[in-house]
Formats: structure tokens, C-alpha cells, sequence
């Protein structure tokens, strides 16, 4: 894998990167539409209204009609990307994403922007840190957390390319380059950012994959060499890359912008129970509470998610090693 | 029209739903008879398809929103040809391609899953937003129930088509005043549907549901309109079984609840014969 993984904030955020992925993906294929519910001004989108104005379609604030109107326009040979913030895509949008899309095999795009706390200044209305664990038990849907505007621009080309439901994750604001321009990806294949062998950081996200690695620095100060993960796609779950650093690390830190339960945390662990190797394992995100509104930097402490709560948990995994 | 030939059809549709339905002991009778007659229309006269080639990029769309009802789309595709009559007769075992819910990915000539009310209609809506955007001219029919009408989705579509200006739709309300739990009327009434359609900006118009020369003539005069069109279908719930007609408990009946069905069906026959 090819990375970049410097300080240097990212040229584009990853909306814009994702907007510049769908153009780029449009221009290639005619069937390619942008449907949006009213939420197009926070992802770019009259950039693609500009571009293709007989394929850019703003339903109005109706997301369950985002979601079927999408499945609708696929049965007949388009490839929808529909965009809505992430807590419409999965709660407002929940069984329409299933009869609608997946259930009925449509071939739709569910693009959710602003995940978890990256939704800031929103509020507790606004943060969707449920969203993977309510589209998660989904069958034959894929989901996608592109964690810079490389990983962006795959996840966009892959899901135009290839039948199916996929729901893309998409942060409002990207900080960290973390992969090179040419950097190729796989759905269901985690990324090693960093090598370590004391322990597994496996994260989610531009926001957490760059508290993982503040946290493996904050180790590595006191002598502890911290694995860093992105796991990229979080169903399918890369099931070998999480034994592989169960065997090799012997702890495990899941790190996600979600509620910890139902989302990367619980796939991690289910993924351990099922291959026989649990180790011992914490989950870092937003505990068992709503949300609420402050400014990211805030809201992550309050929820404990900062790279200081990332290296306290991979203490007491490590501790916790037989 | 023939319009004989699609009395038939109607005829012919609710004979083989019903015959379906109480052999296997359990369905949504009573929405499957009132549409008999529309579903005739759609496939005795005014939709385009091919049996042999179910998929054929011309074809007209036809969305059952109202899912539950698929006993009666089943029996007009098996009566035209879409697969074998006696198939019909599978209904809702294991394995079979004719669940009690429509599903595009198992029965030739379904082109829509439908089971979760209010979200046909809107994938219906979709689809020829999908196929003005192609600048094809096929056109997409979806029905819909009065009870389903309930849901905000439905009115989701009502306020879009006409705004982005869908010209090849058509959704059909079988309007046939009841709902699972009681008459539509005692629950949450719709009011004038057909006045509220065209408020929304629809071509609207109210006929007998039961009549098929007025179906044809509403969706020949909604196909000349520049708007999309509603048709606001009367109908009569369980329309066809005298005993079940208009009575609570007539959405979906099983075992016991189908006594009596043997003569209705032998009435029914006696009158198809008598109409060749």
C-alpha cells in the first residue's frame, strides 16, 4: 500500500473529494445521477449540477423518496448515488435502504456525509453514531469509510462499477493525507498505516485513523510499538488482517467515529469470537449516550475518544495479555 | 378495446387468484378482487410487454405497490403467457417463484419488490424519472391501496412528479374503503383523494373500478395530458365473492375463511363459459 502519512492537511476535504470523484465517475459513465435531498450545498453538489444538469436530480427534503426514487431509477439502468447527512441515510432512510435497495437487489449508492461527531456543531439531532450498526445486519450491502480523498476516489469509481448497495461514509471535514494519490484499495482488505507489534489499533475514518496515530506516538514515547489499521470496509470485515494482528499483537484497540456498539468495535469482536483467537480488546467511540452539540476537538473528549483515551486502552489491552 | 376479450381477462384473474389463494389456505383476497379489473386493462389492452422476453427494453413498467395483492398480478402474467398456469398453484411454498409479496427478483414480469407500503409507488416515481432522463416513452403504471394511502412516502411522490415534470406515470388508487383493521373511513379517511391529486398537480380523474371501458378511457385521457396521471379507482373490496364483498375481515383470509369459495369459483366458471 502506498501511503503519504504526513502532518500535512489533506488538499480537499473529503466531500469535495467526493464530489470530484462522482464527476469524474459521470463523466465516464452516462447512467451515473446525483440524487439529493436538500442537504446537495454541504457535498459540493451544484458543482455536479454545473456539470451534468439533466443528471442531478434534488428530490426536496423526503428522504425515504432519496432512498426508493434511487432504487426506482436503478431497476431501470441508472447508477444513483443518493447523499443525505448520515443520520438520514440510516435511521429516516432504514427500511426503505432495505426493501427498496437491498432486499430488491437495486443497484443505489447511499452516500452519507457528515458520520459520528463529525456533525459538530449539529447537535445531538445530527450525529449519527448509530448508523453502521443499524445498516450493518443489511445483507449483501457493502460499507465503505474512505478516510482521505485517495481512499475517496476508489470507494466512488469501485461503487459505480460494481453492481450492488453500498453506503459510503463520508466525513464532512478530512485533516490527514494518509494514502499516495495512486494508492489502490479492496473492498474488504484493511490498510496497515503502521507497523507495531505490541499492539492493534484498528480504526475507521480520517478523524480516528489520525487519533490512532497520535495515540501510537504517545506509546511509542514510553517504549510501545502500536499497530495502526484502517479498516477501510466495514462489511465486508477483513477477517484476516484482524487474526493476523490478533496473532501477531496479542491486544486490540477498535477506534471508530460511531457508537461502540454495532459498529466497527462489534464487528472486530464478533470477528474474534468466530475465528477462535479473542485477545484481549477494548473498544474506543461514543459510549452508551446521545449525542450532543460542541466543536469536534470538544465532542472528543467528552466521548473519550482522544488519543490520549486511545493509548490509556491500549495500556490496559496490553496489561490484560496472558 | 375488446372489451369482451378484457372482461375475460378480469374474470379469468380473480378465478385463478381465488382458486390460488384458498387452495393453498391463506391470502389477501380481498384487495386481489378489487383490482382484477384494472390489472385486466393494464394487461388485456394498454401495456406494452413480451412473455417470452420479460425484460424487453420497451416494455411498459408496472409497479403492485400494494404488494399484498400479488395473487392478481400473478394471475394475469400466468394467464398471458409470463409462465405456466399451473405454477400458480405454488403460491407462498418454500421455493416457490410467487411469494405473497410482489418480488421482481423471482417471478418473469415483476418489476418491482413491493411489500413495504408507500415504497412502490416511489420507486415507481423513479423509474420514469429514470426513463425521461433516457428519453424513452415507456410508460410506468403503479397501484396503489387507499389504506396505503396513509403513508406519508405516497404523498412524498404526489408533491415530486408533477414538480420535475414526469409525464409517463400513472398511479391508480384502488379505492376500495377498506384496511386491515377496519373501513378506511373509520381510521383516517382521505377525503377527496382525486381533488387532492390534482391540487398536487396531477391529471386526476375519479371512475369506476370496476368498469373497464371507463379504466381504459381514464388512462387514454392521462396519457394525453402533459402532467402525470392519477386515476382514483372505486372499487368494492373482495369484488367478485358476494359474501365477501364490503364486510370486515375480508383483507386476507385463511383456512375456514374460505368456506363457500368452491361455489363462487364454480359460478365464476359457469360465467367465463358463458362469455366465449
Amino acid at each position: 500500500m502506498k501511503l503519504i502519512l504526513n502532518e500535512n492537511m489533506d488538499d480537499i476535504e473529503l466531500t469535495k473529494a467526493y464530489n470530484e470523484a462522482l464527476i469524474a465517475v459521470a463523466k465516464e459513465n452516462p447512467n451515473v445521477v446525483d440524487v439529493e435531498a436538500d442537504v446537495a450545498n454541504c457535498i459540493f453538489g451544484p458543482n455536479f449540477q454545473k456539470e451534468f444538469p439533466e443528471r442531478y436530480i434534488d428530490l426536496g427534503i423526503c428522504e425515504q423518496s432519496l432512498s426508493s426514487v434511487s432504487a426506482g431509477m436503478s431497476a431501470v439502468g441508472m447508477v444513483p448515488f443518493c447523499h443525505t447527512f448520515a443520520v438520514f441515510a440510516s435511521r429516516r432512510m432504514c427500511d426503505q435502504n432495505y426493501i427498496s435497495c437491498a432486499y430488491a437487489k437495486n443497484n443505489v449508492k447511499i452516500v452519507a456525509s457528515a458520520p459520528g461527531i463529525s456533525s459538530g456543531e449539529n447537535g445531538g439531532t445530527h450525529h449519527a453514531n448509530e448508523d453502521i450498526a443499524l445498516v450493518r445486519p443489511i445483507t449483501d450491502i457493502t460499507i465503505m469509510e474512505p478516510a482521505d480523498s485517495a481512499a475517496m476516489r476508489w470507494a466512488v469509481k469501485n461503487a459505480a462499477e460494481n453492481f450492488g448497495v453500498y453506503y459510503i461514509r463520508a466525513e464532512r471535514y478530512g485533516q490527514k493525507r494518509i494514502y499516495a494519490d495512486d494508492a489502490e484499495f479492496k473492498i474488504g482488505q484493511a490498510n496497515v498505516i503502521r507497523e507495531g507489534n505490541d499492539v492493534t489499533l484498528i480504526a475507521e475514518g480520517n478523524l480516528m485513523l489520525d487519533a490512532s496515530l497520535k495515540a501510537a506516538d504517545l506509546l511509542a514515547a514510553e517504549g510501545i510499538s502500536a499497530r495502526v489499521v484502517d479498516i477501510f470496509t466495514i462489511k465486508p470485515i477483513d477477517v484476516d488482517t484482524i487474526v493476523k494482528c490478533a496473532n501477531e499483537t496479542g491486544a486490540i484497540v477498535t477506534v471508530e467515529n460511531h457508537s461502540i456498539t454495532g459498529g466497527l468495535g462489534s464487528a472486530v469482536a464478533e470477528v474474534l469470537v468466530d475465528q477462535f483467537c479473542a485477545v484481549p480488546m477494548k473498544r474506543i467511540g461514543v459510549p452508551n449516550r446521545f449525542g450532543e452539540v460542541g466543536q469536534i476537538p470538544d465532542l472528543q473528549k467528552v466521548m473519550h475518544m482522544t488519543p490520549e483515551d486511545i493509548a490509556a486502552a491500549a495500556k490496559t489491552v496490553i496489561g490484560g495479555k496472558k | 378495446m375488446n372489451v369482451n376479450e378484457v372482461k375475460k381477462l378480469a374474470l379469468d384473474i380473480r378465478i385463478e387468484a381465488l382458486n390460488m389463494m384458498s387452495k393453498h389456505g391463506f391470502g389477501h383476497v380481498g384487495g386481489s378482487l378489487s383490482i382484477a379489473d384494472a390489472i385486466a386493462v393494464l394487461y388485456g389492452e394498454q401495456m406494452k410487454y413480451d412473455p417470452q422476453n420479460p425484460k424487453w427494453e420497451a416494455r411498459d413498467y408496472l409497479v403492485l405497490s400494494k404488494g399484498h395483492c400479488g395473487p392478481a398480478l400473478y394471475s394475469a402474467l400466468a394467464i398471458k403467457g409470463f409462465f405456466p398456469r399451473e405454477e400458480l398453484l405454488t403460491i407462498n411454498e418454500i421455493g416457490t417463484r410467487l411469494p405473497s409479496h410482489a418480488d421482481k427478483n423471482l417471478t418473469p414480469g415483476i418489476d418491482m419488490t413491493t411489500g413495504s407500503l408507500g415504497q412502490g409507488v416511489s420507486c415507481a416515481l423513479g423509474m420514469a424519472l429514470a426513463l425521461k432522463i433516457q428519453g424513452k416513452d415507456n410508460m410506468v403504471y403503479s397501484i396503489i391501496g387507499d389504506g396505503e394511502a396513509q403513508e406519508g412516502q405516497v404523498w412524498e411522490t404526489l408533491l415530486i412528479a408533477p414538480n420535475k415534470g414526469v409525464k409517463n406515470f400513472i398511479v391508480m388508487l384502488d379505492n376500495n374503503k377498506q384496511q386491515l383493521d377496519d373501513f378506511v373511513e373509520k381510521i383516517s379517511p382521505l377525503g377527496d383523494v382525486r381533488k387532492k391529486a390534482e391540487d398536487f398537480g396531477w391529471h386526476a380523474v375519479t371512475v369506476d373500478g370496476h368498469d373497464v371501458e371507463a379504466i381504459n378511457a381514464a388512462i387514454e385521457e392521462c396519457k394525453a395530458s402533459d402532467k402525470p396521471g392519477f386515476i382514483n379507482l372505486e372499487t368494492v373490496k373482495g369484488k367478485g365473492w358476494p359474501a365477501k364483498e364490503g364486510v370486515n375481515g375480508n383483507h386476507a383470509l385463511r383456512g375456514p375463511a374460505f368456506e363457500g369459495v368452491e361455489e363462487v369459483l364454480e359460478n365464476m366458471r359457469k360465467e367465463l363459459a358463458a362469455m366465449n
